[in-house]
């Protein structure tokens, strides 16, 4: 449902995906891992259409359409939700306000009818009852003084909210204890396990993965996919490392 | 209270009027420059204030100056938006006797050539007078907002808290917004905050916004709303409070961006 082939981008002129393919079909959580730097949140940031990661080359298709051409509020009416790795503050807008201006928003990009306050609140209720976090949350500002663990929830509420059709999520474990990665790992395979659904889930733990079972395994590294295989891959890596596992694989080749 | 001696016409060489709009004040009559309205406080009670000066006025320059005396644990408060006119003008000089407070909430919103201005001198007269002051500007095109705030502080005024705050966001190259506090304070045991800010609209929070499925135009009115909702929080009615807050966001219809 989510097909990348020969992806570049460039910062300020600088190169950071190098060619980068993937594909992710409909079902399918597909588990992206890598060390520091490699580009993760920079595929994640293409993805999402954000400003001054400029793709050079390559295409992205989405359920059949071209992604790269899409707006980033097109993106999301389509169905792609970004899970940011650093949740943004925006003081003096709320959740509330926040996610039911995005949810009819991207209603009314599909032409749907707009929710009423009564079935939003509803909606969220339920979401974040799934998250266990608690509703008065969702009434302050969005991010504003909340601590990393709950931000990252808060993300995972608004996407079970907004029900999207493919997510991509950026180290949405960090910044979590124990318990609440099993909250958060369980709200994924809620909201997102489902025949018609797909996940990109970059990760740097296997925790997580106990949790979200991923269908495949890919390692990014240097702007580029160096690996995929199955949910074994990720076991390699956390007993071997990186370096291990990559030079064993540059051996082979 | 200060009288006006004579009929003076400003230019900007004066202090107070120095991000004036010099056509105006050279070109106004001098009735209307030199025309104070007058509010008195009496000890103990309030007096609120409201007042939009908007785009569909009409006016090509607009000059409204009031001063107000505050009895003795009275309270004046001021809420107005600047979004019309070629040059617009409030001006308030409040003077406050023991234990009275002044509470001004101001937003300057506008394009084109617009040239929008607050100006307050806040006198502290008297000892435990409080003034809490917040302005919120936006501008686009060649617009500029100014606030110029004036602290007085007599000598026996002990423990006034006056506060400040002034915060710009531009949302073009080509507008400008100038912030001028200005104590003059003779009393040592005193508390004068004061912040200015001028920047642009948050592109991280826009970004997340349109992530999330919402379109510019409406991600940008949204911030812009919960910015300057600032200017009126400390208005308590609350249906007045959102009049206000629509007021201002009607204001950016004229941005195309
Ligand atoms: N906004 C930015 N400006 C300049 N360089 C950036 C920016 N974002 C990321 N980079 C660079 O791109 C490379 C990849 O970063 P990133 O995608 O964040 O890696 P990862 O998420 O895998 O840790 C790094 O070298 C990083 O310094
Ligand atoms: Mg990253």
């Amino acid at each position: 449902m989510l097909k990348i082939e020969n992806l570049h981008t460039e910062i300020d002129g600088k190169a950071i995906l190098k060619g980068l393919s993937l594909e992710v079909r409909p079902g399918e959580i597909h588990a992206i891992m890598g060390p520091n730097g490699a580009g993760k949140s920079t595929l994640s940031y293409a993805l999402g259409g954000r400003p001054n990661y400029d793709v050079t080359q390559g295409s992205v298709t989405f359920n059949g359409a071209d992604l790269l051409e899409l707006e980033p509020h097109e993106r999301a009416a389509a169905g792609l939700f970004l899970g940011f790795q650093y949740p943004v503050e925006i003081p003096g807008v709320s959740n509330v306000q926040f996610l039911r201006e995005a949810l009819n928003a991207q209603r009314a990009a599909r032409g749907e009818e707009p929710l009423s306050g009564g079935e939003f609140l509803k909606l969220a209720k339920e979401k974040a009852a799934l998250l266990k976090l608690d509703m008065e949350m969702l009434k302050r500002q969005v991010n504003v003084g909340f601590s990393g663990g709950e931000k990252k929830r808060a993300e995972m509420v608004q996407m079970g909210i907004l029900d999207p059709k493919f997510a991509v999520l950026d180290e949405t474990d960090s910044g979590l204890d124990i318990d609440a990665l099993r909250v958060v790992g369980e709200g994924i395979n809620t909201i997102m396990r489902a025949p018609d659904k797909g996940v990109l889930l970059i990760t740097h733990y296997q925790r997580l993965l106990d949790v979200v079972k991923p269908d495949r395994v890919s390692i990014l590294a240097n702007g580029r996919i160096v690996q995929t295989g199955g949910p074994e891959l990720a076991l390699r890596l956390e007993e071997e490392g990186y370096d291990a596992v990559m030079a064993a694989e540059a051996a082979h080749a | 209270m200060p009288e006006v001696a004579e009929l003076h016409r400003p230019t900007t060489r004066d202090e107070a009027w120095r991000y004036a709009d010099s056509d105006f004040i050279a070109s106004a009559e001098i009735a209307l420059l030199n025309d104070w309205r007058t509010i008195t406080v009496p000890a103990g009670e309030t007096v609120c204030e409201v007042k939009t000066h908007l785009s569909d006025d009409g006016a090509s320059g607009m000059i409204d100056r009031l001063r107000v005396h505050v009895g003795a644990g009275g309270r004046f408060e001021a809420f107005a938006i600047l979004g019309g006119g070629n040059y617009q003008r409030v001006e308030i000089e409040v003077t406050l006797e023991e234990g009275a407070h002044f509470e001004f909430g101001g937003v300057t919103v506008g394009g084109e050539t617009k040239r929008q201005e607050f100006v307050t001198r806040t006198i502290h007269a008297h000892p435990n007078a409080t003034s809490n002051q917040i302005v919120r500007a936006v501008h686009w095109g060649r617009a500029t907002g100014n606030y110029l705030g004036r602290i007085e502080v007599a000598r026996d005024a002990q423990k006034t808290d006056a506060a400040q705050n002034f915060r710009a966001i531009l949302l073009e190259r080509g507008a400008s917004a100038n912030a001028k506090p200005e104590l003059e304070i003779f009393a040592d045991d005193v508390l004068c905050a004061h912040g200015a800010a001028i920047g642009q609209l948050d592109e991280q929070a826009a970004y997340y916004m349109a992530a999330r499925g919402i379109p510019p135009q409406l991600a940008r009115k949204l911030l812009v709303q919960a910015f300057i909702g600032d200017a009126f929080v400390a208005l308590d009615d609350q249906s007045a409070r959102e009049m206000m807050v629509e007021r201002a966001l009607d204001q950016l219809a004229g941005a195309t961006l």
